[in-house]
């Protein structure tokens, strides 16, 4: 039912990378796993879905600038960093 | 240990020798409950105590925090690989309000990786061992929060819950915890696994002082755009109508434990049909909220890198895939395959539906009961490395689950060992009535 195509795709999706052992593996988990859910095959089409339990929406802040972290903090935890810059792979490949 | 103790022995000793003391047993401890101990800090702050300079509802004691909660300046791992240097640049909300009543947080607490288990056994840093049988498990995700609670490696405690990470434990580990309802706690600081239905909350070894610590907590946040508002004070209130879930089970000897304590009041036995698609909507929506939540972790910006900068995909694939444990990967891979082309109309729209089948019906059982009870968890505490299949250890949670799924307030008290082993009992609540799940688990207390 879970094709090991289909699982080295949701790795693409996820940028997760498996070997092909992983890969195994994860295919007979999903498996599993996919046909004990299922069970929600059973849920009636007409129901509402819930997106949020507390039901708020649009909650705003006024529109007034504030004090964000200094940028010496912001770079902290940085592995690879340049002056201001964060410094991270090819973007364009 | 609870408040009261502590704060008598603290007269007696002073807070630093106490901390000192508490610091040398957890230095001994076996159960591995910590990943990082705040020594310079808190004896620091106990000096402050003793000087007179430390004030608040909960000043000089010591708290311990799950990893998953920031803390400025202390690093937060989330027991994971991909945070193991990871030093937050901001305090959590829930820290900032610890902090503002005085209290110790003499440290950071192990926990399954990313708040992902039931067991902490998927923790980078190792599991935490049950206090009650060191072969066993204590627990998850909160394990570490619970273990050095029953072992006075901490007054109280901090951990969150998104399908069980408090009350389970808790039950594992013979300690009191509490989810409280969606809303009531700020998660801003609370590192996200899946923010639908998670909740930080309290821990202690007493019912007064989990009120207490509740009271700490909750409260207004404008930084989390999910927080209520609301705050919470404790107020005793009368329980009549308690209602015991039918089809929440646990083996022979939980249930008989579980009935040695309702057989003492009145109460009703009742069934929740939408409890069947419970299990299947929580491990959906949570995953799918996992593989949203886990995509920030790329390698750039902090984390876990790696030297070879290659490609930005390539990269960030392989960072993760060295990064990140088993489990949470399998998490993100579920995740992203329920909300994909093709699959999301299957499997995160029908479970949401789900979730609004089991809210409806909660909704209706709250019109006729003042809390419902259930034991909190299936078995008793199992065996370290006893549980291998990941469904059999996701079914571990299909008493608690139903209850972030509805966002509604739980807690675990213990009522009692069962060949040695903790037993939990679980009291639900409805919206914000923390108080009539509190004021049932003093009732029971007082009668055992």
């Amino acid at each position: 039912m879970v094709s090991i195509e289909d699982v080295y795709h949701v790795s693409r999706l996820a940028r997760l990378f498996i070997t092909e052992e992983e890969a195994e593996k994860f295919r007979k988990d999903f498996e599993e796993i996919l046909s004990y859910f299922g069970i929600l095959d059973e849920v009636p089409e007409n129901v509402k879905p819930t997106f949020h339990v507390l039901e708020l929406s649009n909650v705003f802040r006024e529109d007034k600038a504030r004090e964000g972290l200094e940028q010496r903090e912001a770079l902290m935890n940085a592995p690879r960093k340049e002056e201001s810059y964060f410094v991270g792979p090819k973007v364009v490949e | 240990m609870k408040i009261a103790e502590w704060k008598a022995l603290v007269s007696e000793q002073g807070c630093y020798e106490a901390i000192s003391r508490m610091l040398e047993k957890i230095a001994k401890s076996m159960l591995n409950g910590y990943i990082t101990v705040c020594r310079t800090e808190a004896l620091k702050l106990a000096e402050e105590f003793d000087k007179g300079h430390l004030k608040g509802k909960i000043a000089g004691v010591p708290v311990a925090v799950k990893d998953n909660i920031t803390t400025k300046g202390i690093r937060t791992t989330c027991a994971s690989k991909m945070l193991e240097n990871y030093v937050p640049v901001f305090d959590a909300h829930v820290v900032e309000r610890l902090k503002a009543e005085g209290a110790i947080i003499i440290g950071k607490t192990n926990m399954d990786e990313f708040g992902m288990g039931t067991t902490t056994e998927t923790s980078y840093f190792g599991v935490v061992r049950n206090p009650y049988d060191l072969k066993r498990v204590a627990g998850g995700s909160s394990g570490g929060s619970a273990a050095v609670l029953a072992d006075n490696e901490a007054v109280l405690a901090l951990g969150s819950d998104t399908g069980g990470s408090i009350r389970c434990p808790a039950s594992f580990c013979g300690v009191y915890g509490l989810k409280p309802t969606y809303g009531l706690v700020s998660r801003y600081g609370l590192i996200p696994y899946a923010n639908s239905l998670e909740q930080i909350g309290p821990m202690a070894n007493s019912i007064e002082d989990l009120a207490t610590l509740l009271e700490v907590i909750a409260g207004k946040d404008e930084r989390d755009s999910t927080n209520s508002g609301k705050g919470f004070e404790f107020r005793e209130e009368k329980i009549v109508k308690i209602g015991l879930i039918k089809n929440m089970t646990a083996e022979e000897k939980v249930m008989s434990k579980v009935y040695e304590v309702l057989n003492k009041f009145d109460y009703q036995e009742l069934e929740l049909p939408s409890l069947r698609y419970a299990l299947a909507s929580y491990y959906v929506i949570a995953t799918s909220e996992a593989s949203s939540n886990l995509a920030r972790y790329d390698g750039v910006r902090y984390g876990h890198h790696l030297q070879q900068l290659s490609s930005w995909s390539d990269y960030c694939s392989k960072v993760r895939a060295d990064g990140f444990g088993e489990e949470v990967k399998r998490r993100i891979m579920l995740g992203s395959y329920a909300l994909s082309a093709g699959y999301y109309g299957k499997y995160y729209l029908r479970a949401l539906k789900a979730r609004t089948l089991i809210i409806e019906e909660f909704k209706k059982v709250f019109s006729r009961f003042d809390v419902l009870v259930s034991p909190t968890m299936p078995n008793l505490p199992f065996k370290i490395g006893e549980i291998k299949d990941p469904l059999t250890m996701y079914k571990m949670d299909v008493n608690t689950v139903p209850v972030n799924l509805a966002g509604l307030p739980a807690m675990s008290m213990p009522v009692g060992f069962v060949k040695g082993l903790p037993v939990g009992l679980q009291i639900i609540g409805n919206y914000f009535e923390e108080n009539k799940i509190l004021s049932f688990a003093k009732m029971v207390k007082e009668i055992s």
